[in-house]
């Protein structure tokens, strides 16, 4: 039966995180993510799973990581400064194939910044925030529905492709109110156990492919480490081969998917000599701003990024091929803009609208934007 | 047709709540989209605090209230903190017991607003026994004055909304704010 | 010549043999007792999983035949306490140094003595950085030279046993490398208690701590442990004075109490009509063979 729920995006994201099948929580409060981790303690239990407050946001993510190789599809909430704890052990969780979700409520940034205000200025951390060379998927909501989808969606990319999956949303999407709609038909991607033989090797994989993940207390008997490891999942840290096959493919199963992976609403973009691009809250502003254009018969278009992470190069060249001019508004002082431009500065003029301090941009703004050429 | 709506009051008086009550009425016991946003932080904390909701047919894009149509307001300090960018010809909705109304003539005058009392909060601790449901009384006189949504769906949002055992108080609250708003302007 | 094969060989992964460990070290004899304790408990192997952080002693899980997850640098407790939790049914013994477990690591110690979780953290406390390479530690004692310390320490050491009794554990014991039988016993009662359990094994670091601090051989060190262990019972009646840099030994805490998952499921079956066994493995879509 399909339900309906007015609710705050934090708590989209915890329907989300429970309907897609997680049963283990564990996070630390922090402005402006606290609600989603309230919402777990709430139902979690009701659910017969569980939900940990921990001493910080590193064991939070200790802890996910663990329960992860228990068995449980897991999830942790954050905002920038927890996240910023959490680095090293994404990089762990990217480098051992650890399945999970991290929902970042992003707020005015750095430091401690504007705990109560928005922002998008975590979306190169999530990108590069842990060392070495590694690959994470991120998707952006803008609605409190796209909250609980993409959350879901997360779920099922964690899943599929053994990876941290990031949900950037940002203090006004977590705060708002929508209606949401559950449909009963979901899909839900479960885990496929592997096959125990005799000389088993948890980190066989196909060519840019990711291995079945084994769980904990089940006689696989696994190590599983973040020093570079060979396929059985022993330390081999001196072999420059085994490293080399290793990253390259923990990076090439996401870069390789990048069509699989991502998704990207566009509109009016076939005549348009200006698209804007935007990811997240901005693209509200942005629909109601080209409405407005459209109506007074000005070409321009949009294009919606919902997946930031792997970038969508290829469909953006093929979507923005026309286009003259791209527009590209922010919550930060410039992040994506660098990217767009690397993947379209050739064949257009691309311009960064920052806007921080902790408001969106108005439809305004981004009409006279469009208007100043 | 949409309606950008403000809601202020001192924290603790439930704008909040009566945001999201208008909010839920509007999407999901009659056919409107809706977007419910409060402010946040330190003004949260017992001063000035509003709750935002914009109501409309069509799909809502931009979130924010910018130049509200409809504004309400439990508390003069909030009124002044948060009335100067109302559009003209809106709605205004006030306590009567809660505000100081020579302070508004001129932005009444000026905006051409369309200008209602209602002693909500003096109501709720009279006939009702208790101030905790002025908010629900402001939001009778504001559905009175202004006609946005259903009577019968703002009903199931507050029996939807307010703790076990208080619906029909609440109800009763909602009834009475309908009852005492007055047409000044 | 006949071979003589270790009677716990079966335990361990034969094909990552030789371990790490230099010579002397005391690693070797921790990981007979963490098996000797696990044999004589009323615990099966086969359901033993391992976690540690970094350091040497982390590397021990990765040489025992069983799941093992090797983590982060003094994160193998918040590790555990989430493994635990996603499926309770296993048993699972924590490996950690005195630098992994109680400095970086230091307040996830704490914490997880204080929830009281079923976890059974075994804490090799050589009293220096060997990974690294012979860098002062939380435990070394006053005067110790290190070489991040080459004058001699000046801080007063962390002791250990006392810090995870006063922070909630339900058991504490100490022993040093040199009391085997004590150690493998307390790993073993460590194991049976449910609730948080720390086994502080004293032990020896003969390549670093030794080299910087005139004990050059495994020998020694030995000898300088066993002149300077009190049993915690003759401790009692002597003045802090008699007490310094001494190794207390014995059984610092044996008290059990409501243990952190036990709680959890407690408030689950008031809550809830599922089982929260039935979570079990919920990833996979419930339970797998």
């Amino acid at each position: 039966m399909t339900e309906e729920y007015f609710v705050q995006g934090n708590e989209a994201c915890a329907l989300g995180a429970i309907k897609a099948g997680c049963r283990f929580f564990a996070g630390y409060p922090i402005t402006p993510s606290t609600e989603i981790a309230e919402l777990m303690s709430q139902k979690l239990p009701k659910e017969g799973g569980r939900f940990i407050q921990m001493e910080d946001e590193i064991s939070a993510i200790g802890a996910i990581i663990g329960a992860s190789w228990g068995g449980q599809k897991v999830v942790t909430a954050t905002s920038g400064p927890g996240l910023s704890l959490m680095q090293e052990n994404i990089g762990y969780a990217a480098m051992t194939e650890t399945p999970l979700v991290i929902i970042d409520m992003q707020r005015g940034s750095p430091s401690t910044g504007q705990p109560t205000k928005s922002g998008q200025g975590d979306m190169m951390q999530i990108r590069w925030g842990s060392h070495g060379d590694y690959e994470i998927i991120a998707l952006a909501p803008s609605s409190v529905q796209e909250c609980f989808d993409y959350t879901v969606k997360a779920f099922n990319l964690a899943e599929k492709y053994r990876v941290p999956v990031f949900v950037m949303a940002d203090e006004i999407v977590g705060h708002m109110r929508e209606k949401i709609t559950i449909p009963d038909d979901i899909e839900i991607i479960t885990r496929q156990a592997p096959e125990k033989t005799e000389d088993y090797k948890p980190y066989e994989a196909p060519c840019n492919g990711t291995p079945a993940m084994p769980p904990f207390a089940q006689g696989y008997n696994v190590h599983i480490t973040g020093l570079t490891h060979n396929t059985k999942g022993y330390p081999d840290a001196d072999d420059p081969k085994v490293h080399e096959t290793l990253v390259t493919r923990l990076c090439n199963k996401i870069l390789k998917n990048t069509d699989e992976i991502t998704e990207i609403k566009s509109k009016y973009t076939e005549d348009a000599e200006t698209i804007v691009i935007s990811y997240g809250v901005p693209s509200r502003s942005v629909t109601t701003a080209i409405k407005q254009a459209r109506k007074d018969d000005i070409k321009v278009g949009y294009i919606k990024l919902e997946t930031v992470w792997p970038f969508p190069e290829k469909q953006l060249q093929k979507i923005a091929k026309n286009a003259k001019r791209i527009l590209v508004p922010e919550m930060n002082l410039g992040q994506i803009y660098y990217e767009i431009d690397r993947v379209l500065g050739k064949t257009a003029k691309v311009e960064l609208m920052s806007k921080i301090g902790g408001q969106v941009h108005t439809p305004n703004e981004i009409l006279n934007k469009i208007m100043e050429d | 047709m949409k309606e950008d709506i403000r809601v202020a009051g001192l924290g603790g008086q439930g704008v909040i709540m009566l945001g999201i009550v208008l909010g839920k009425a509007a999407s999901l016991y009659a056919d409107f989209n809706a977007v419910q946003t409060q402010s946040y932080g330190p003004e949260a904390r017992g001063g000035a605090s509003r709750a935002e909701v914009i109501i409309s047919d069509e799909e809502i894009d931009y979130p924010k209230v910018e130049n509200p149509d409809i504004f309400t307001s439990m508390s003069h300090e909030a009124l002044m903190k948060y009335i100067s960018d109302i559009k003209q010809g809106a709605y205004l909705i006030v306590d009567s017991g809660m505000i100081d109304e020579t302070e508004i003539q001129d932005i009444i005058k000026e905006k051409n607003l369309k200008y209602y009392t209602t002693p909500a909060t003096q109501t709720a601790e009279e006939k009702l026994g208790t101030k905790i449901v002025a908010n629900i009384v402001m939001l009778g006189s504001l559905i009175k004055a202004t006609n946005i949504i259903p009577v019968e769906a703002v009903k199931q949002a507050i029996k939807d909304s307010v703790p076990n055992g208080t619906e029909d108080k609440n109800i009763q609250a909602f009834q009475e704010g309908m009852n005492i708003v007055q047409k000044k302007i | 010549m006949t071979e003589h094969k270790n009677r716990f060989l079966k335990y361990l992964r034969e094909e990552r043999l030789p371990h790490i460990f230099c010579p002397g070290c005391g690693n070797g004899t921790t990981i007979n007792t963490i098996l000797q304790g696990i044999n004589k408990s009323n615990k099966d192997f086969e359901n033993i999983t391992m976690v540690s952080g970094i350091g040497c002693s982390s590397r021990i899980p990765g040489y025992v035949k069983c799941d093992s997850l090797h983590t982060t640098h003094g994160r193998a407790l918040a590790y555990a306490t989430g493994l635990k939790a996603s499926n309770p049914k296993q048993d699972i013994i924590v490996v950690s140094g005195d630098g992994d477990g109680t400095s970086i690591g230091g307040n996830h110690l704490i914490h997880a003595a204080r929830r009281n979780i079923d976890l059974t953290l075994v804490c090799i406390n050589n009293d220096i950085y060997g990974m690294t390479g012979g860098q002062i530690s939380p435990t070394s004692p006053e005067g110790t030279k290190a070489t991040t310390a080459p004058y001699g320490s000046q801080d007063k050491p962390f002791n250990i046993a006392e810090i995870v009794k006063a922070a909630g554990a339900t058991y504490v014991a100490r022993w040093t490398t040199a009391q085997p039988v004590q150690l493998s016993k307390a790993i073993k009662e460590g194991l049976e208690n449910k609730g948080f359990s720390l086994i502080e094994v004293i032990s020896q670091c003969p390549t670093y701590f030794g080299r910087k601090n005139k004990l050059k051989t495994p020998t020694k060190m030995i000898q300088w442990m066993k002149e300077n262990t009190i049993p915690i019972q003759q401790a009692e009646n002597k003045t802090p004075e008699e007490l310094k840099d001494k190794i207390i030994t014995g059984t610092y805490i044996n008290q059990p109490r409501p243990e952190f998952i036990e709680n959890q499921d407690k408030l689950i079956r008031e809550v809830s009509t599922i089982d929260p066994d039935e979570n079990i493995r919920k990833a996979y879509g419930g339970n797998i063979e």
